[in-house]
Parts: C-alpha cells; structure tokens; sequence
C-alpha cells in the first residue's frame, strides 16, 4: 500500500493508497462505494494542492478588488460606470450590494474562471502522467472509463466550487461596502432581497454550469499529451481563441456553436420575467459539448498505452 | 520451442496490433455519433415542428383587413423579434452618437427614448412587449445583460435603462384625450407596423390573402401588400394575422430588388392572457438618475421621431410636396441652399468622400447625387433641391425632370 509513496516529487499522491485501501474486500468487483472512495480521494488530492487554493485565493480577489475600486470611485457621490461603461450591472452596485455578486460573475466568467478549470481539467489526466502517477492510478482496479469520470466530476465540482467563492467573496465585500435590501430586475420591476439572494445562488449554478463545456475540452486535450503543462496552455489556448473569434462579425454564423457564445445568458434570469430561450440554449450547448469532447476523451484514454 | 513460440506470438501480436487498432478506432465512433445526432437534431427538429400550414377557412382580403381593423386585443404579452437592414452602412456607433448627443442638447439623458429609437433601425433586436387595456403597456429592448423599458401606467411614461442606471418620466395623457399608448409611438410590434402599412394602402396596391402560416405557435393568415405600378422599391408586404383575434403576428417588408427582407418583424411568442399586474409598476431604484421630461416638447418629439421611422414605409412627410402617388409618390423640399457639391467642392478628398456615398446622375433638372439604400433612394441636386422615396433611381431623375 505504499506505491504512491515510492515516487517522489511534488505530487506524490498520499491519499491513493488509502482509496486502494478503502475497498480491499471489494477488489473484484469495485462498486459504487469504490467510486465514491476514489471520487474522495481525488478531491482531496485536487483541493489539498496549492496551486488549487491559490486558483481560488485570487478568484476571491476579484470581487474584493472590484468592490474597493467602486467604493473609492463613488466616495465622491458620483455613479459607478457612468454611461453604462464596465462589466453588467456595475451601475447599480452602488445602490445595493447584492448586484456585486452578478458584477464580480459578469466579470470573471469571460477569463478568470475558464482559466482556472482549463488548469485543473488540463491537469487531470496529463499531469498524472507527468507527475509519473497515471500508471499507479490504473493499477487500483477502477477501470480507465471510472477514472475519467471521477476527474471529470472532480473538475465539475471545483467548477462549481470556484463559481461559489467568486459568489460568497462577492456577497461578503458587497454586504460590507454597499447597503443591501430590495432590488430593481434590469426589467425596471422590484423584488425582494430573499428572491434577490435566491436569484443570486440560481445565477451561480448556472455560471458553474456554463463551465462544464470547457472542463470537458480540457479533459480531453489532457488525455492529449503526457505533459501537464501542454494540456493547461492549450485549454486555456483554446479558450482565448474562442473568445477572440466570438467577437469578429463575420463568423456570426458559428458563433452560436462556440462554447463561451451564451455565457453572458446568466444576466437573462435578473429579467421580469426570465427570458429563457438563451439560458436553455446555454445549457444544451455546454451538454453538447460535454458530450462530445467526454465521450472522445474516453475513446482516447481508454485505449492509449500507458508509457509513463 | 523457443523458435515456433517466439513466430507464434508475433503473428499473434499483428493480429492483435491489427484488432487493437481497430478497436482503438472504434471508439471514436462515440464522439463522432454524438456530434452527429446533434446536427441531425439541430437540422431536423425545427423542420418536424414545422407541422405544415394550418387549414382555416377562407377569406377575403377584404375581410381580414375588416378583422385587423375590429380587433381590440386589450392583454397581451410576448417576444417580438426584429430585424432591419435598410442596406446603410453599420452606423450603430454613429447614429447612437448622434443620438446621445441629440439627447444631451436637449439637456436629456441615455434613457430618453428618442435616443434608443435609432438602434431599431438596423441588425436585429429582442423586444418584449406586454399591454392590459389601453392604459397599461411595455415595451423593453433585450440587451446583453441590459435592457431598455418604456413602461406606461396610467398617467405615467416611465423609460429605464438598466445599463446606466438612468431613468426617464414624462406625463402621458389619458387614452380618452389621446388614442393608443404611448410607447406605440415607435413602431415596434408588427401591430405598429401593419397600421402603418395598411394606410398605404389604395387603388395603386393589390392585396391579396395568400395562404395560412403558423406564427408563434397560432395559427394565422398571409396578407400580401404589393405595389401595382412599377418603379417602387418596395416588392411585398406580408402581414401574419392571427386567425382567432385578428391581431397582426408578423410583419416582413421585402425588397423590389429581392434578398433578405428590409423589415422583418414578428411575434417569437404571444400569450393573450392578462400580464402580471407589478409588470407596469415602475419606481425608479435608489441613486438611478431620474429626467423629467419637459411637458409641452415630449409628445411633439416622440411623435415627429415615430414618423421619421414612418418613412421608411413609403409616408412622405406631412407638410411637403409630394410628387405623384401611391407608392411612387416622392417627397420633393427645396433646402433653399446649395445642396451637396457633387464632386466639384476643389476639395479632392471632400469630393472623393462625397462620391464614395452616392452615384452621381445629371438630366433635364441639372445635375445631382443619388444616396441609396435598399428601401429608400434620394436624389439631391445641385441647386438645393431634395427628391426622396422608396422608389428605384431611374423614377428620382424621372420626376426631377418632370418638376423642372
């Protein structure tokens, strides 16, 4: 039980040996449980990493930064983002703190949060292989198609967990700096601060859904190549030629294929009513692609040879 | 042994390489089957839902025109899209600039409507439009996370705009002092536009019921608006009207010269039943920047902008002359100075810029500069004079000529 100990370096993978441990009565036929040890214990390794807290330590900073900014520049009485200039709704979070949280989301999810899941998804696999640990995680009998579900489930949650420390850091600094109370939809319509903060938490769950299209690019870009570094550049690669295509007009008629077309959608639920068509179309975009780049993600992984 | 068991594993090994490569290969079936069921759904799903042209029983033009003008939908709600090419050049950073700045003169702000009107005018634009009586009405213009509402309640016209923060009120008359509310001052919803089309419409134009179509999930009827004299631009007028309330659905303007349509505008969604009633309840959100609009000048302002729009669909101005009829009918102004230089200022770059926007044309009436768009041509002489309508070049220097 002690292979992972054997290799050294930084990413020696103490909890593997547990997870193996975990189910030694069920090695012939490793069940749920057994998936769920592993799925435990690539969390743990995931999050326990620094450069994961670091990821989200800086993803936290965004609002605080944001936040301050907008307070120094209406300590004058004058309105933030005057003409409408900025990411969304950075006009109103002078009035009402809770917009911080839809700002700092607005703000974030064209690059930071992206990047961020293009280093953990592109890490997944390519890293294991650089760090000289793939070949250690396939002796556990999970099977390679278990495995790359439990990473990709891995880089969902750290979707959505990165998404929730963007929202709660956005909350905090908003709640501390602004007043907080009833809001005004962009619709011009009122509603209350309880259905603002339910809106709100429905907004994050959508941010983070809007990620499982590139979590599912950078898996299988990580099943790629054995370097982990390679994999991290060109999700995250991909994702700035995206976002540079989305804006050339002539290519308006791919545009609606590209992953990051609807990602602004999420501003669509603080209308009055909601105005689903773009949410739903964001949502079937990012299942899509999900879809694809997981299931080539499996037919490359689950026939590649192991060399490292 | 060694021998025949070391050739026996090699044969065997290129069987296996052979089969495991294949295997290898299969796999990729997955993703590509995946990619292709998404096509086929993509591609196929809206030609199945498009379930055929509905059967209804037949009418006369002359009926349906009688069912559009009787129709009194009081509670409505929906999303209306549409989409203008007027064939002018992307101006939407100058025409919003012109505007705003329009809008600062008059010591206004972002959220005055006359400001937005000019975004209508080209690409296409999300509305969503919602009414309860002739006393409560909303229309908003969907922008990425933004948007812009005229909201009228009762006495008030309320405009805010999410993106500025920035809100604009003015008193509306009652609907007994003033027919229609207010924010029907643009024309937006295929309703507007139908009206104003149906003005047009006289012994110069043939009308014809052509067909059913589904529009919005209702079953509707085609009318066909075209134009009986030859010379105009304009090629046909569909109105969609919807079977059960007579409500027009869906209104497309298409060329003379053919290619996409000029304006094409419909109801994505409708629903009759009656809106939310704190749909229409507007206060301005605190620290929004709120303009009064100045009683006597509102009204007049969003009036004269509306039939600025207005022109587009062949109206001539009020108040100036008009040549001809029908269709053909062009507005002619004397600008009383001396119109454009038409390429002979002394100014190489001047004219250079000026020849790039029009064509230049001379006849009997002198010479002049034609600006086209794909709808409305104008013809401006050299000596002042202003020759405008939604009729081809040929018919401009036409009646230039006759006027002389």
């Amino acid at each position: 039980m002690s292979r992972a100990e054997a290799v050294p370096g930084p990413d020696t993978r103490p909890d593997l040996g547990e997870a193996v441990a975990a189910p030694a009565g069920a090695t012939r036929s490793p069940g749920l449980l057994w998936t769920f040890g592993l799925f435990r214990s690539e969390l743990a390794t995931t999050f326990r990493r620094w450069r994961t807290i670091a990821l989200l330590g800086v993803l936290a900073a965004v609002p605080i930064l944001v936040g301050v900014a907008i307070r120094i520049e209406t300590s004058d009485g004058s309105a933030a983002g005057g003409g409408g200039e900025g990411p969304a709704f950075i006009s109103q979070v002078t009035n009402n703190g809770l917009f911080l949280v839809f700002t700092a989301l607005a703000a974030t999810l064209p690059f930071f949060l992206p990047m961020a899941i293009g280093v953990i998804a592109g890490d997944a696999i390519a890293g294991e292989a650089n760090a000289g640990t793939l070949r250690y995680l396939l002796v556990a009998p999970a099977g390679r198609t278990r495995l790359l579900l439990t990473k990709y489930a891995t880089t969902m949650t750290f979707c959505l967990v990165a998404t929730l420390v963007v929202a709660v850091s956005a909350l905090t600094v908003g709640a501390l700096l602004f007043p907080l109370g009833d809001l005004t939809t962009i619709s011009g319509t009122r509603i209350s601060f309880a259905e603002g903060l339910g809106r709100a938490l429905f907004i994050a769950l959508v941010v983070a859904a809007s990620l499982v299209g590139v979590a599912a690019l950078g898996l299988f870009v990580s099943t790629l190549t054995n370097s982990g570094i390679a994999a991290m550049a060109t999700t995250v690669g991909l994702l700035i030629t995206v976002q540079i295509l989305d804006q050339i007009p002539q290519l308006h008629a791919l545009q609606p294929y590209f992953f990051s077309h609807y990602w602004l959608s999420f501003a669509d639920l603080m209308r009055e009513p909601v105005y689903w068509d773009d949410l739903v179309r964001n949502l079937g975009l990012q299942g899509l692609y999900a879809a694809v780049f997981g299931s080539a993600a499996w037919a490359r992984f689950a026939a590649k040879d192991i060399t490292v | 042994m060694a021998p025949y068991e070391s050739d026996d594993s090699t044969k065997a090994d290129e069987a296996e390489d052979v089969r495991s490569g294949r295997r290898k290969a299969a796999r990729y079936v997955v993703p590509v089957a995946v990619v292709g069921v998404a096509a086929a759904t993509i591609g196929l799903v809206p030609a199945l839902a498009d379930s055929g042209d509905p059967d209804l029983p037949k009418v006369t033009a002359q009926q349906l025109i009688e069912k559009i003008a009787k129709s009194d939908v009081q509670q409505v709600s929906g999303t209306v899209k549409i989409s203008t090419d007027l064939g002018l050049p992307d101006l939407g950073g100058l025409a919003s600039g012109i505007a705003s700045g329009a809008a600062e003169g008059d010591g206004g702000s972002s959220a005055d409507p006359q400001s937005k009107l000019l975004e209508l005018a080209s690409g296409t634009h999300t509305l969503r439009v919602a009414a309860d009586g002739p006393d409560k009405g909303r229309i908003s213009l969907l922008d990425s996370a933004a948007e812009y509402s005229v909201i009228h309640n009762g006495d008030d016209v309320w405009a805010y705009d999410s993106k500025s923060n920035e809100a604009y009120h003015a008193t509306a008359p009652r609907s007994e002092e003033k027919k229609g509310k207010a924010p029907e001052d643009v024309p937006a919803t295929p309703k507007d536009f139908a009206e104003e089309a149906l003005k047009a419409v006289d012994d110069t134009t043939s009308v014809t019921v052509d067909g059913t179509a589904q529009i919005a999930g209702r079953d509707a009827y085609r009318l066909v608006i075209k134009p009986k004299q030859s010379g105009s631009t304009v090629g046909a007028i569909s109105i969609g009207v919807d079977a059960k309330t007579g409500l027009p659905l869906k209104f497309t303007l298409t060329p003379a010269s053919g290619g996409a349509a000029v304006v094409d505008a419909g109801f994505t969604k409708v629903d009759f039943s009656a809106p939310a009633a704190s749909t229409f309840d507007f206060t301005p959100p605190k620290g929004a920047k709120v303009t009064e609009a100045d009683e006597s000048k509102a009204p007049e302002h969003s009036r004269k902008s509306g039939e600025d729009f207005g022109m587009g669909l062949g109206e001539g101005l009020g108040g100036l002359k008009t040549i001809g009829k029908g269709w053909n009918s062009i507005a002619e102004f004397d600008t009383g100075g001396q119109g454009m230089p038409s390429g002979s200022s002394g100014n190489s770059d001047v004219d250079g810029f000026l020849n790039s926007l029009g064509d230049h044309v001379s006849g009997k009436f002198g010479s002049g500069t034609v600006f086209s768009t794909r709808l409305v041509n104008a013809l401006i002489t050299d000596d002042g004079k202003v020759y405008a309508g939604a009729v081809t070049k040929d018919a401009l220097v036409k009646a230039a000529d006759a006027a002389h």
